[in-house]
């Protein structure tokens, strides 16, 4: 084919250079120091990304007779997956997230799924972001109300990339956010005269205020190349810089568009998971040292049909993997049960059916890592979920 | 402190331009009258909202335009077999691996686009078929950004703003994105044929003509559905896609909570299998269709195609279907028709359809009584939008003095057009303003559209580049006084605040900044 690089919708991770990618972060402890600060990422894989094909379960003996020529082949094969345990393999793309994981520092979820079943993207992102356990159960996101309960011990505040500030990170914590192309500096004379204008309006004024104190901190980091449109690597490493230092943030999510693969799915999926496994080999390579201190979580709205459909794509199905990746992970093997994609096991009959609640990864890492109060997770963070999705423990 | 009628019938002016509008010009608050509601109700024709100006394609233009650049493509895999390149280097290693930037399709213009990076040198011929499908992609995009430069021309120019800003809500509300190159080449069209004509007829032929036009075809992938069971289906390794179907059921009528299931979206998938678009089979081309003819030996004529919609027997899966418990008869196109005309027309669809209007014109969170006003409307005339905008036009909440909606960056820039008297002429600044501001042209990034609340576009960084972008304006509008251009566009919605800061100003761009930037101005 050379229709290679026709792309589907929802591809915004080539949004990159501008408003596509979504960042957000927050959280900052006082009594910490710049260098010993955890630091988390959480990226958003959104359009339903296939974990079919990122964590390959190449070792279950239905996968290739469902995927048929989309199944990626196992390791050793040509074009094969890289090796992990279990029979699983990392899709070839994703070669610095193997790197990774042969150094302790990537784990996976390969059957995850939200708390309720639907397969709309945006009521499955909606649910994925606010944390509660139905449609619309609240209205801002799960990140800020960490933010808000980790708050105790210091000021904790939280950054968006890109112009729309994601759902997870909306709510009664204040938080900024940036992307690549400001030029306004925070001092400016017309900026101060705005906030007098906006005393009436205090929505526009805040808003403003912290975008132009993330761009004056961004200023400040930036080594004053310009960053390319397409340089997936070199926006994981300014994503970095910004958490770098005594004003960077702690806690980041991070927006990539365009799992949404309907037809013409494998040529999709290594053009994404290119660009992810660069963002993401950049974001490392801008922490530096830092890097031992982070955890960065890939998560998506749902998983993709457990067969091929006619347009060699897949369709909206159920669990999907979910990754994580940074120094601060304890080594281990796949995390939660395969459902195996055996007749009688899909869901509904068609789709890999779920073993681990989401929320279950989520919380681990935000007690264990950032060290909110594991009662907090359970009645505020994640509302009612201390029994339905209790916080796994020996991620961190 | 009582306000005189005048001064009241001023201020309604401004809102009718505002909150219903695209913004106000010089002498437009003045031009409207005494009676706002009047002057927005004559914008209410049955032939739609007008489109945009300047010798703009037909869809079966923009048809035949994507076909010859398909040809470029199947001319270069032939010269690259010849030469013993395997198929999968057809394409540079460099060009397949590109992330592609948001809204390509419209930047394709300069740095966009597939560069000849490979390793192996090409043959002269291999060049020149890669140069050519290169400079048909390039003008495939240059078109669309040109169509793109018309709309916002139209949008800073017409004196219906109201129909404009109609137009627009309901080509979000069937958004078709040009993140998808191939559905981009077809936007243009598909808001001036599918869209405009019918924004304020019946609802039902505004839902047959998007999901019939090639746009929507191709965007939500229904083009390339086989039924498992047709002539094609039995006979090659094809089938169902049901993209299109299921977002017609989430977005475009009943709403997730619209009470359909999974079943329904796969009958309705199967009915709508067989709407498809032109191929090169039939323009007499060399294309893979004619290729596999060849081989099978089995001439399949090409149907008839329609503005761009071409409906496939042989594609199209038999049987009767239910959907929402009602039964459809086999039918061709006419089933998955009548299966539309019915979802259209349903209770959920008015509501939900209403509640995003109300949100859209009045507030992110709007009134149950102005949702349950434009609903009325809507049940009573059957889906007559034109009732509806009249019901929207008459509802008290959609003029109360304060204004809360926040405008898109679309909606700020050819409103500032409005407000100098400007015109938007090149689309390089354009697009990479709404970039910037996070509204790439043509480019939602999903089917559900562009985001509707304060929230979503208000954001810090957001506000950072609409300020950016407010001193570029103010800068280079350096003769202009700001004093005037802010009392013309925002009349009696003008503040204290912002007024005596706009007139204390130290120069005319920061005038012009503060102007743009005022609460005033970015709500409406």
């Amino acid at each position: 084919m050379t229709q290679m690089i026709h792309l589907n919708r929802r591809l915004l991770l080539g949004g990159l250079g501008a408003a596509g990618v979504g960042l957000a972060y927050a959280g900052r402890v006082a009594a910490q120091s710049a260098s010993t600060r955890p630091k988390l990422v959480v990226v958003i894989a959104r359009g339903a990304m296939d974990g079919l094909s990122v964590t390959v379960p190449y070792g279950d003996a239905n996968y290739r007779a469902l995927r048929g020529t989309l199944a990626i082949a196992a390791p050793g094969e040509a074009n094969g997956a890289m090796a992990l345990s279990e029979g699983f393999g990392l899709h070839p793309a994703l070669t610095t997230l193997h790197q990774m994981y042969g150094e302790g520092q990537m784990r996976f979820a390969p059957a995850v799924a939200i708390p309720v079943r639907v397969r709309s993207h945006f009521d499955a992102q909606d649910v994925l972001e606010n944390g509660g356990e139905g449609l619309r159960a609240q209205s801002d996101g799960w990140l800020n109300r960490a933010l808000v309960s980790a708050g105790g011990q210091g000021t904790l505040k939280g950054l968006s990339i890109g112009a729309q500030t994601p759902l997870i990170l909306r709510g009664r914590a204040e938080t900024s956010s940036w992307a690549p192309g400001g030029q306004v500096k925070g001092e400016d004379r017309i900026a101060s005269l705005l906030q007098d204008l906006y005393v009436e309006d205090p929505m526009l004024g805040t808003s403003l205020a912290r975008g132009l104190e993330t761009e004056a901190l961004a200023s400040a980091m930036s080594d004053g190349t310009p960053l390319r449109r397409a340089d997936v690597a070199g926006l994981g490493q300014a994503v970095a810089r910004l958490m770098t230092g005594e004003q960077g943030a702690d806690v980041v999510a991070l927006s990539v568009d365009g799992w949404d693969t309907h037809a013409r799915q494998n040529a999709q999926m290594q053009t994404r998971l290119d660009g992810l496994d660069a963002l993401i080999g950049g974001i490392r390579t801008g922490l530096g040292p830092q890097w031992s201190q982070t955890v960065l979580v890939v998560a998506t709205e749902f998983g993709r049909t457990a067969r091929t459909n006619g347009t060699q794509g897949t369709d909206h199905g159920t669990a999907s993997s979910l990754l994580l990746a940074g120094g601060a992970l304890k080594p281990g093997g796949p995390i939660g049960d395969w459902p195996t994609l055996a007749d009688n096991r899909l869901f509904e009959d068609r789709d890999l059916a779920p073993t681990l609640d989401v929320r279950s990864v989520f919380k681990g890492v935000l007690r264990d890592h950032l060290g909110v109060d594991q009662a907090a997770l359970d009645a505020r963070v994640f509302p009612d979920s201390a029994a339905e999705a209790p916080a796994l423990t020996g991620l961190v | 402190m009582r306000q005189s009628p005048s001064q009241n019938a001023s201020l309604n002016a401004a809102i009718a331009l505002t909150r219903f509008g695209l913004g106000a010009g010089p002498g437009e608050i003045e031009a409207v009258g005494n009676d706002a509601r009047d002057w927005l109700a004559a914008q209410i024709r049955p032939d739609g909202a007008p489109s945009p100006q300047g010798d703009l394609p037909t869809t079966d233009e923009r048809v035949q335009d994507w076909l010859a650049y398909q040809q470029t493509g199947q001319q270069r895999r032939q010269i690259r077999r010849q030469e013993g390149a395997g198929p999968q280097n057809a394409l540079p290693p460099a060009a397949r691996a590109q992330p592609m930037a948001e809204g390509a399709a419209m930047s394709g213009m300069a740095q966009q686009g597939q560069t000849p990076a490979q390793t192996a040198p090409l043959s002269d011929e291999a060049q020149a078929a890669f140069d050519a499908r290169r400079e048909s992609r390039r003008d495939l995009a240059q078109e669309t950004a040109r169509e793109f430069v018309a709309r916002a021309d139209l949008g800073a120019t017409t004196p219906d703003g109201f129909a404009e800003r109609w137009a627009l809500f309901w080509a979000n509300a069937f958004t078709v994105s040009a993140i998808k190159f191939q559905s981009g080449i077809f936007i243009g069209p598909y808001e001036r044929e599918a869209i405009r004509p019918h924004v304020f007829g019946r609802f039902e032929d505004l839902v047959l003509a998007t999901e019939s036009h090639p746009a929507m075809l191709t965007y939500l992938d229904q083009a390339q559905s086989v039924g498992p069971n047709s002539v094609a289906g039995q006979r090659r390794n094809a089938g169902l896609n049901e993209n299109l179907a299921r977002e017609i059921l989430e977005l475009h009528t009943l709403g997730t909570d619209g009470g359909y299931t999974q079943a329904d979206v796969t009958e309705l998938a199967r009915a709508l299998t067989g709407w498809s678009i032109p191929t090169n089979r039939g323009a007499g081309g060399q294309g893979r269709g004619q290729r596999r003819r060849g081989r099978r030996g089995a001439a399949l004529a090409e149907p008839a195609s329609e503005n761009g919609f071409v409906f496939r027997t042989i594609i199209h899966e038999p049987g009767t279907r239910t959907v929402l418990g009602k039964t459809y008869a086999e039918g061709g196109a006419e089933q998955g028709r009548a299966i539309l005309r019915d979802l259209a027309n349903a209770p959920q669809t008015g509501r939900r359809l209403s509640h995003n209007l109300a949100r859209h014109f009045v507030a992110d969170e709007p009134s149950p009584a102005l949702v349950q006003k434009l609903e009325a409307a809507w049940t009573s005339s059957r889906g007559d939008l034109a009732q509806v905008a009249r019901a929207l036009i008459e509802a008290p909440d959609a003029w109360e003095p304060q204004a809360t909606k926040i405008k898109t960056p679309y909606e700020f820039i050819v409103s500032t057009h409005r407000a100098l008297g400007t015109r938007p002429q090149r689309p390089q600044p354009l697009q990479q303003a709404l970039i910037q501001m996070g509204q790439p042209a043509f480019s939602a990034p999903s089917p559900e559209g562009w985001p509707d609340t304060a929230a979503d576009w208000a954001g810090p960084d957001a506000l950072v580049k609409r300020l950016n972008w407010a001193k570029t304006v103010g800068d280079r509008a350096a003769e202009t006084d700001a004093d005037a251009v802010a009392a013309a566009a925002l009349g009696p919605r003008l503040g204290e605040r912002s007024r005596l800061a706009i007139a204390r100003a130290e120069s005319r761009p920061e005038a012009l900044t503060l102007f743009l930037m005022s609460p005033e101005f970015q709500r409406r």
